[in-house]
């Protein structure tokens, strides 16, 4: 049995359980709600603006290698260099290497998912430098020392007590319960972090082809100071969020905000197209752009689930996911939570491994009717069980289908298996069974009809 | 081994052997462009110069920043004189334009031209930071700042306030009319950074509640000539 599984199981089965804190995550999530549904209604047709943003996608998509190689060529044309990595190790090492040689001591980071993905603050940890999240819910989580539990909103589900005691401790603040002073905090202890960093390493949410300009959108302002102040800035993007067209934003920025946190813009929406110019009064010497891979070409290579690479991680799909809002986003134990990220995780990471997100779904849809891109979320979950149902299934799958075939194909047999169990229906709730107990613990069970279907049909009228 | 680059490039061009279904659409794309028109379906952002004032006010309003509507550029002065005197200004940083210089200097306070090879430390100990911009928009109530017209990437957003000093007529109706003014604008040679801001800096990180001024200005003053 799958390891990942098992903790999955463990995981969401207690924090399922705690009440108080899905209260808190519900309340938390309330305000979002209210926010997007006044900015949605901004929109004059969001529906069709829906269409836009998911053709702008498809477009550069379908024709990555093109637009990408667009891209570079008028990024290096800007003064950035480009460099390649095929998976997490060669992005790794190849930030590692550029670190070194620019005999920094300092990084200081604003927030990126892709740098979780490929674990980079361990390897900067083992190699001897200081790292240091600017963005204030990564800090929070680093100084927790846990990962990210919603890849748009990092720690959601911290109260302010608790945030309270973990500044006390590591940076010696006096106690206070208000949100603001905990920010200030961040901020005076941050400040001088930015300016004695050599190194500053961002994300970025759009590459775009026609001028070369990396685009990364904030709401703090952290990201912009770490591409101001430090000497050498090096951003890592998957090789997904490039887009032909500089206009493509004037649809992907609103609605990534509007969808994402209900925002009519988010505060900071910032294009880089290259270092520090000549006459220009600040900015790095150097810019480094690493493209990373990492299995998204075989997400690519499955026209069934290459929209899943339209994803401009606004977190939506999250926001609305009863899964995730009950179970939580640490359970799921991957980089990207909630519906997307059980979409995209098996392929990053092995489908039989991590086949279980999913089966943990309802199939409500609600993530695919929130995606602004119109990602086919729920169906790509479906595809997954089909696809680790070919390839992997379990000796309780196979069982189990060529038990079903037997008997639905001889309806005698059926309809005598029908008897049985409505005799015995009532008896499954006492004993002990595998699967169906687990199932029961929590859920009544209809009485059974005194006749079969066929019995009840056939005395109708239709009969 | 083929370098990263090949092979990246060899993986995607094997994928995209196999098409994708084009997803299906209401609307289908304008030649030449690839989200076709987009106008009529984003949030609106003003046909006339009236329009666009009153949604540029509207929105900068809600997202909690400050807008003074000025005639002329000595009354933008004294407009500036007079935040100067509330905050209690003692030191301020400004870059060299012709709409900032003479506001800033005819300050009272400590006054400080950032130039090429300044000392961030010092930007670091100041209470504001005036610059101009690039252009307003209405739609979103965003400013839009570069390296170029704003004193370089940390003016606007290492001090505790921005000011920005704009025209009417910088006003554009919403980000596609943006996108292309800035294109003609700069054609080629673009600033190594364009910056929309949109409202003073901002964190929910803490329970999801609001607070301003993360690690960005906590106040964000637009003074409008015209
Ligand atoms: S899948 Fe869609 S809703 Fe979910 S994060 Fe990506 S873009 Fe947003």
């Amino acid at each position: 049995m799958s390891n990942a599984k098992d903790i999955f199981l463990k995981e969401a089965t207690t924090s399922t359980a705690d009440g108080p804190q899905r209260i808190f995550i519900n309340k938390a999530l309330g305000g979002y709600y209210t926010n997007r549904d006044i900015q949605k209604a901004r929109y004059r047709d969001w529906e069709r603006a829906r269409d836009v943003a998911s053709l702008a996608k498809w477009t550069a998509v379908n024709d990555l290698a093109n637009t990408l190689e667009a891209f570079v060529a008028k990024f290096e044309s800007n003064g950035g260099k480009v460099h390649w990595a095929r998976d997490a190790e060669e992005a790794r090492q190849i930030i590692l290497q550029l670190i070194a040689k620019a005999k920094a001591k300092a990084v200081v980071k604003s927030k990126c998912m892709t740098t979780e993905e490929i674990h980079l603050n361990d390897a900067l940890e083992k190699a001897g430098y200081s790292v240091v999240e600017s963005d204030l819910g990564e800090f929070i989580q680093q100084l927790r020392g846990e990962a990210p539990y919603h890849f748009v909103f990092p720690c959601m589900h911290v109260k302010r007590e608790e945030i309270s005691a973990l500044f006390t401790k590591h940076l010696g603040t006096a106690a206070t319960n208000s949100p603001e002073e905990l920010t200030m905090i961040a901020r005076r202890h941050l400040r001088q972090l930015y300016v004695d960093a050599d190194v500053g390493i961002t994300g970025a949410n759009f590459l775009v082809a026609e001028t070369g300009q990396i685009s990364i959108t904030e709401n703090e302002g952290n990201a912009r100071l770490t591409a101001a102040l430090p000497r050498i800035h090096i951003a890592l993007s998957g090789i997904e969020k490039v887009v032909k067209k500089l206009d493509d934003l004037s649809v992907l920025l609103p609605m990534l905000a509007t969808a994402g946190a209900g925002q009519p813009m988010t505060c900071y929406n910032t294009l880089y197209s290259g270092p520090r110019k000549p006459g220009e009064c600040d900015g790095p010497e150097e810019f480094h752009l690493v493209l990373l891979d990492n299995a998204r070409t075989q997400i690519l290579a499955d026209p069934e689930q290459r929209d899943s690479l339209h994803c401009i991680r606004c977190g939506a799909c999250l926001n609305v996911c009863p899964i995730f809002k009950n179970i939580g986003g640490l359970a799921y134990g991957t980089t990207y939570q909630g519906p997307i990220g059980s979409v995209i995780t098996p392929h990053l990471r092995g489908l039989k491994q991590w086949n279980h997100l999913s089966a943990a779904s309802s199939l409500c849809g609600a993530c695919t009717d929130a995606c602004p891109v119109r990602i086919d979320l729920h169906h790509h979950l479906l595809q997954n069980r089909r696809n680790a149902n070919q390839t992997s299934p379990t000796w309780f799958d196979r069982l189990f289908h060529r038990g079903f075939n037997f008997v639905i194909s001889r309806p005698r047999l059926f309809a005598f298996g029908g008897r049985v169990f409505r005799f015995t229906l009532p008896l499954l709730k006492k004993i002990p069974l595998p699967y169906l107990s687990a199932w029961l613990k929590t859920r009544d069970l209809p009485p059974a009809p005194a006749q079969s279907f066929r019995q009840q049909w056939k005395e109708s009228s239709h009969g | 081994m083929a370098n990263a680059r090949d092979e990246i490039l060899a993986r995607v061009r094997e994928a995209l052997k196999v098409t994708a279904p084009k997803p299906h659409f209401k609307s289908e794309p304008v030649s030449g462009r690839s989200t076709g028109t987009v106008k009529a379906w984003l949030p609106d952002g003003g046909e006339t110069l009236s329009e666009q004032l009153n949604l540029l006010t509207e929105n900068l309003a809600k997202l909690k920043a400050n807008l003074v509507r000025v005639s002329d550029v000595s009354a933008a002065h004294q407009a500036l004189q007079q935040i100067a005197l509330t905050k209690k200004w003692k030191k301020v940083a400004y870059h060299s334009h012709p709409l900032v210089s003479p506001a800033a200097e005819a300050l009272n306070c400590e006054k400080w031209e950032v130039t090429s090879s300044f000392d961030k430390q010092k930007l670091e100990g100041c209470d504001a930071g005036i610059t101009s911009c690039e252009a307003l928009v209405a739609q979103l109530g965003s400013i839009l700042v570069s390296s170029e017209s704003s004193g370089g990437r940390s003016l606007s957003v290492l001090p505790p306030v921005h000011v920005v000093i704009a025209t009417v007529d910088q006003v554009v109706a919403d980000l596609e009319v943006c996108f292309a003014e800035v294109l003609a604008k700069h054609g080629q040679k673009l600033p190594s950074m364009l910056s929309f801001i949109t409202g003073p800096s901002r964190t929910g990180d803490i329970e999801r509640i609001l607070v301003l001024g993360a690690h960005g200005p906590k106040e964000l003053y637009v003074i409008l000539i015209g």
